[in-house]
């Protein structure tokens, strides 16, 4: 039982607090601006790298640094919109994705010129976990990243229900014909759209980094359950993304417990397949997500 | 001088023209009407007016004004406002949310104007945080209304807003459009519902095959032998 | 004159790859420029064929599936068949699916064949890869056993090229216009869209896994990077771009000269000091994105822009 939940279930949740924060980025900007941004995994890539530089220049605890991080991932996403998504405003959706789809590699290239591909830490050294009740086991980076996933979530709910902004980007997603046609300036809400979808990616990018560690291909690693998620949640739901976020979380974690007998249920190998078969369950069975979003 | 003028308008949305010659202008303070079959081309003449057509000739004049390359956002920012047909409210904003997006251009406090939307539409008040979505076509259609009138806007532009609503309902959207209009507001109004249209005209349009067939006062088409046979006689009451 | 010998060598490597290339382009331009298919997971099709060829055509080994020596030609007949059987089961889940959603659903299925081609050493020997893959023509005394492999690559481009022209302008490949200019009308007009769909799809796989075989045997050697997505993927869908989407010449023709342009600015950057070489392969990869980016900016019809079958006169069948 403690096994379960110490190697299992606890590990699942972290994920799915990671994929939940990158599933909402995802969510939005597919609902909104109507495409798959495949370049938002290294959005993610981005966000831990620059706080790793910036915990190399000032020496601070990477949660310090982290709204600087994001702030910076969100001006450059801003500046990729600017300049590559929105000539195709009115183009048809499969442009656009092969837009993100190079701008994906272009990212990725850049971030291996300027930092190389070695493996990096952001946290130096290995922190004991705290054993509470002689045997649950709680790292101080794991209560970090969940509480912190949490308050940001909790900033994303409170954005999109009680500012001006946030519920014009609810309705954009609802219908981007009817807000222009409300005269909500469409412009506006679609850089709030990149600025808070980078922002949340920067912020799994950096949590994925202090549970794990900063590489080149750790946004890569995260696109497809982060699409799985936010494709589960519902495409323009915010709280679907996070409710979708954590059942992959969890899901991918259980998968490699011994449910039946000695070994793993599915081989850790595997555990990417997960998160692809849920997603090709629901495209098949509900498109729309459990929480009925957009279909197009 | 009229509020709004669509001067000569021939275009349509791909390639193939849909309004062929199409003028039709709204008065200060009048309610004006477009009648006609189905794909006469009446939704269409009326989003021409916010730039969602390609056009190959004509313009639209806003009180004087050629607004014809204008952005959306521009136009419904010029004070014309719009309630479309279908897809006309945020299903997943609350009722209140809704209005307040409707509010999203002004600058100043819109709850003064809200109080007096919900004195318009009773059942809003009471649904206020309900999720729009869920609401009643009747309550749909007056959250949509309500919406588009959170701007005091200089005209509405109402495209069927009695199409698949009981008739209890439609006698109500008719009266809440000339109470709107008793309140100074200039309406333009595509409407099925030929015979109910036209009685609170004051003058209205029948457009047919994307063309301009006649115009009258409004008791003037009610009478008009033509318009009899087509909508009003051979079919008994239109059904909406 | 030892110069220009390796310059030639240098060309017929650049033709035998850049026709491969080419194959994948066509594979490609069938779901994508044809049928408005995006399959983002070219690599994994590719790696199935090469595997599949590999395993066929090698000498028995301890550490994979193997042993069976068959001939090459049965090698890449049955990459073909694996590749277009595995592009059915996926093209029969996900053909319906919108661009995007199918982009991310062949991306995952991309990723799982590399991961299943990683893990199960049994058959494939994990990440060390396949090697002593027979190769068409290797008896041959040099240049000749390289010019044997380019010509029966080139020739293979030829054969596809021709069938995949003739199968354009047949009924089967007006519906397929049919369907891409308008869908509504195409159902309408009792076409089943699905059906036509999935078709395509196979094809482009079996295709794709063609040319997976021709390179398993050409390197002599597989390993899972095959299913790269730089390489694999996205480098594909560059030259297709760029050549002209929806057209087979322009196919060939991006595929040969990005080939040509990879390649050469591969040659550029090994001559440079070992940090900068390794920095620079990055810079390459950026500025293929980059050019990609201008292309869909400024020229999205590509070098060689789909020439639209015109109308039969009188007719309705590509309204």
């Amino acid at each position: 039982m403690m096994d379960f939940i110490n190697f299992h279930l606890m590990p699942g949740i972290i994920l799915g607090s990671i994929y939940a924060l990158g599933a909402i980025g995802i969510s939005m900007t597919f609902g909104i601006l109507r495409f798959a941004n495949f370049a938002h995994g290294e959005t993610m890539t981005l966000g831990a790298y620059f706080a790793f530089t910036l915990v190399q220049l000032t020496g601070w605890h990477p949660l310090a640094v982290l709204p600087f991080a994001m702030i910076l991932t969100a001006a450059v996403a801003l500046g990729i919109d600017r300049v590559f998504y929105k000539p195709f405003r009115a183009s048809p959706a499969i442009i656009l994705v092969i837009a993100s789809f190079g701008m994906m590699l272009m990212i990725r290239s850049v971030i291996q010129f300027s930092w190389g591909v070695q493996l990096k830490s952001l946290v130096p050294g290995i922190q004991r976990p705290y054993i509470l009740f002689d045997a649950l086991r709680i790292s101080p980076k794991h209560m970090l990243i969940v509480g912190s996933a949490l308050m940001l979530m909790l900033a994303v709910h409170l954005l999109l229900s009680r500012t001006k902004i946030g519920k014009a980007m609810r309705a954009m997603a609802d219908s981007p014909e009817l807000a222009r046609l409300t005269g909500i300036d469409t412009e506006m809400v679609i850089r709030a759209t990149w600025v808070v979808g980078a922002s949340l990616a920067a912020a799994a990018g950096v949590f994925l980094a202090i549970d794990t560690h900063v590489e080149t291909m750790m946004g890569f690693k995260l696109l497809l359950p982060v699409f799985a998620a936010a494709i589960l949640g519902g495409i323009g739901r915010p709280y679907g993304a996070m409710a979708g976020g954590l059942i992959i979380g969890i899901a991918e974690e259980l998968s490699s417990y011994a449910w039946l007998g000695d070994g793993p249920l599915l081989a850790p190998g595997y555990k990417a397949g997960v998160a692809f078969t849920i997603m090709v369950a629901m495209l098949i069975w509900r498109p729309s997500g459990l929480f009925r979003g957009k279909v197009f | 001088m009229a509020v709004l003028e669509l001067e000569n308008i021939t275009g349509g949305y791909g390639e193939t023209e849909i309004l062929h010659d199409v003028s039709l202008k709204v008065g200060a303070g009048e309610v004006v009407v477009i009648i006609g079959p189905n794909g006469a081309g009446k939704s269409t003449a009326m989003k021409a007016v916010f730039g969602l057509l390609r056009l190959s000739t004509g313009r639209v004049l806003l009180d004087g004004e050629d607004i014809t390359s204008m952005p959306t956002e521009q136009v419904v920012r010029h004070g014309v406002c719009y309630v479309p047909q279908t897809a006309n409210i945020f299903p997943s904003l609350t009722v209140e949310e809704n209005l307040e997006m409707g509010a999203y251009v002004r600058k100043d406090d819109y709850r003064p104007r809200m109080a007096e939307i919900y004195d318009l539409f009773p059942p809003l008040a009471e649904k206020r945080r309900q999720m729009a979505g869920t609401l009643s076509g009747g309550q749909r259609q007056m959250v949509a209304m309500g919406k588009a009138l959170m701007l005091k806007p200089k005209i509405l532009l109402v495209d069927e807003p009695t199409a698949g609503l009981s008739p209890k309902f439609r006698g109500e959207i008719f009266k809440v459009v000339q109470d709107i209009n008793g309140a100074g507001v200039p309406i333009l109004m595509v409407e099925q519902n030929a015979k109910q249209a036209l009685s609170i005209a004051d003058r209205a349009y029948v457009l047919v095959d994307g063309r301009n067939r006649l115009d009258d006062t409004g008791p003037g088409l009610l009478a008009n032998r033509e318009v009899a046979e087509m909508f009003l006689g051979a079919r008994g009451t239109n059904g909406g | 004159m030892d110069q220009a010998y390796g310059i030639f060598l240098y060309i017929v490597s650049l033709l035998t790859m850049g026709g491969i290339y080419a194959i994948l382009a066509l594979g490609l331009n069938i779901q994508f420029g044809f049928t408005g298919l995006f399959n983002a997971g070219i690599a994994g099709f590719f790696a199935v064929g090469a595997y599949v060829s590999a395993i066929l055509t090698t000498a028995p080994s301890a550490r994979h599936l193997g042993g069976y020596e068959l001939p090459v030609v049965v090698g890449l007949v049955a990459a073909m068949m694996v590749s277009g059987a595995i592009g059915w089961v996926v093209g029969r889940v996900c053909i319906r699916l919108r661009a995007d959603y199918l982009a991310i659903a062949t991306i995952g299925i991309a990723e799982i064949l590399r991961l299943i081609l990683k893990n199960e050493t049994w058959a494939t020997n994990g990440a060390r890869g396949v090697s002593m893959v027979p190769k068409p023509f290797e008896y041959l005394p040099e240049p000749w056993n390289q010019l044997g492999l380019m010509m029966l690559v080139l020739s293979i481009v030829a054969v596809l090229y021709f069938l995949l022209e003739r199968a354009r302008t047949a009924p089967w490949g007006r519906v397929m216009s049919a369907i891409r200019e308008n869908e509504p009308a195409a159902r309408a007009a009792g076409k089943n869209v699905e059906q036509f769909r999935i078709q395509a799809f196979v094809t482009g796989c079996a295709v794709m896994g063609l040319a997976g075989g021709l390179t398993a045997h050409y390197l002599k050697f597989i390993d899972p990077n095959a299913a790269e997505p730089v390489t694999a993927t996205f480098l594909v869908f560059v030259m297709l771009i760029i050549g002209g989407s929806g057209n087979n010449k322009g196919a060939i023709l991006g595929a040969i000269l990005m080939w040509t342009v990879w390649s050469a600015t591969e040659l550029v950057t090994s001559r440079l000091p070992d940090d900068w070489a390794i920095r620079s392969a990055y810079m390459r990869v950026f500025l293929i994105g980059l050019v990609l980016q201008i292309v869909l900016q400024r020229f999205p019809g590509g070098i060689l822009p789909e020439r639209r079958l015109r109308a039969v006169k009188g007719g309705k069948s590509d309204r």
